[in-house]
């Protein structure tokens, strides 16, 4: 019984959807950082899985479908960049150094962390792309010859992290500019990051979108170079 | 069938996003692609703001929930990752806050430096 309600193709859509509302309605009751809906859901679908002992690949038999729009989700984005464009044009010089400078902060930072821990070649390019889009940074480790799955795996860490932190932090170090908070958000935490952005504001979530894009591309080309010293 | 028509453009754009990825020899991912296609039409008018505005803005409201099968990943590859853990994580986490931060007070003092000069010119 409990197999065959497993096998459906709509256990894993939800279970996925009961979970976040959970992850919702905790986060209205409490309104911690730490009651963030995405990081709740994770949790709880972990969790249930591993008390009924049911396999991942079951439960992503279903919710594949939900990963399957994240394609045409991230084709959507442009649509918020099209309506902030004006103000993309008259702030680029400042968007364009925010990008640039959270790109060369995330690559130094690894490689100082790295070298503080004494990690090897391979485990330091794993994390090189940490803070890119998932798929732009499973190509970089790839390239520079890392560990894809943990790639991945840090990659979506990153992106929890930043959701669940985006706000305390922009307003702990003063980020008061909607445009700042969105590309801070974007180049520190990809798209799981924006899905907060988006929520914050229109312009926060524009400049968020932009930054994935701009910074995965930036990283291609920075992580290459960082690659050489370690 | 707006929406229905909405919905065929951005599958298209994303379509077409997966051909220029499977051509072109870059570490690009299709949904950049289509990102950088669909803002394109938009831009030169091709495509109209209603043409995918009530689809569109769907997608990014329910996008949080369709990273929920990628987390729910990670145990699938928690037994490469808890060799590792304790560097993995501190790791992540400075790097993520110290980014965010740095990134997000660099736009915030650039804007501010430009918008003190054209306050300055305008005198």
């Amino acid at each position: 019984m409990t197999n065959m309600l497993c096998e459906s193709a709509f256990f894993g859509v939800v279970i996925s959807l009961l979970a976040y509302e959970l992850g919702m309605l905790l986060k209205k009751k409490f309104g911690l950082p730490l009651f963030n809906p995405l990081l709740i859901s994770i949790a709880v679908v972990i969790v249930f899985l591993a008390v009924f002992d049911i396999d991942y690949q079951n439960y992503n038999d279903g919710a594949k479908y939900l990963s399957y729009l994240l394609t045409p989700a991230t084709v959507c984005l442009a649509i918020p960049l099209y309506e902030q464009m004006e103000a993309l044009k008259k702030n680029i010089k400042a968007i364009l150094a925010g990008i640039l400078s959270g790109v060369l902060t995330s690559l130094t930072v690894v490689l100082a962390l790295a070298l503080i821990f004494n990690l090897n070649h391979k485990m330091y390019v794993t994390l090189l792309p940490k803070s890119i889009t998932t798929a732009i940074g499973m190509g970089v480790s790839e390239e520079l010859g890392g560990a894809v799955t943990i790639t991945v795996a840090v990659i979506i860490i990153t992106g929890v992290l930043g959701n669940m932190l985006a706000e305390t932090l922009c307003k702990l170090f003063h980020i008061e500019e909607p445009i700042a908070k969105g590309i801070s958000i974007g180049s520190a935490s990809h798209a799981i990051g924006t899905a907060k952005a988006m929520e914050m504001g229109d312009v926060e979530g524009a400049m968020s979108s932009l930054s994935i894009a701009v910074a995965g591309i930036l990283t291609v080309v920075g992580a290459s170079i960082y690659a050489m010293f370690i | 069938m707006k929406l229905l028509r909405q919905f065929l453009v951005i599958m298209a754009v994303s379509f077409v996003g997966e051909i220029l990825h499977a051509v072109l020899p870059l570490p690009i991912p299709a949904s950049i692609y289509g990102l950088v296609l669909m803002l394109a039409l938009l831009m030169t008018g091709a495509l109209k703001l209603d043409a995918v505005e009530d689809a569109g803005k769907f997608m990014i409201e329910i996008m949080p929930v369709m990273f929920i099968p990628a987390g729910v990943g990670l145990m699938e590859s928690w037994g490469e990752l808890k060799a590792v853990l304790v560097p993995v994580l501190v790791i992540t986490l400075v790097s993520t806050i110290v980014v965010m931060v740095v990134s997000g007070r660099v736009t915030q003092a650039v804007i501010r430096l430009e918008r003190k000069h054209k306050g300055g010119d305008a005198k």
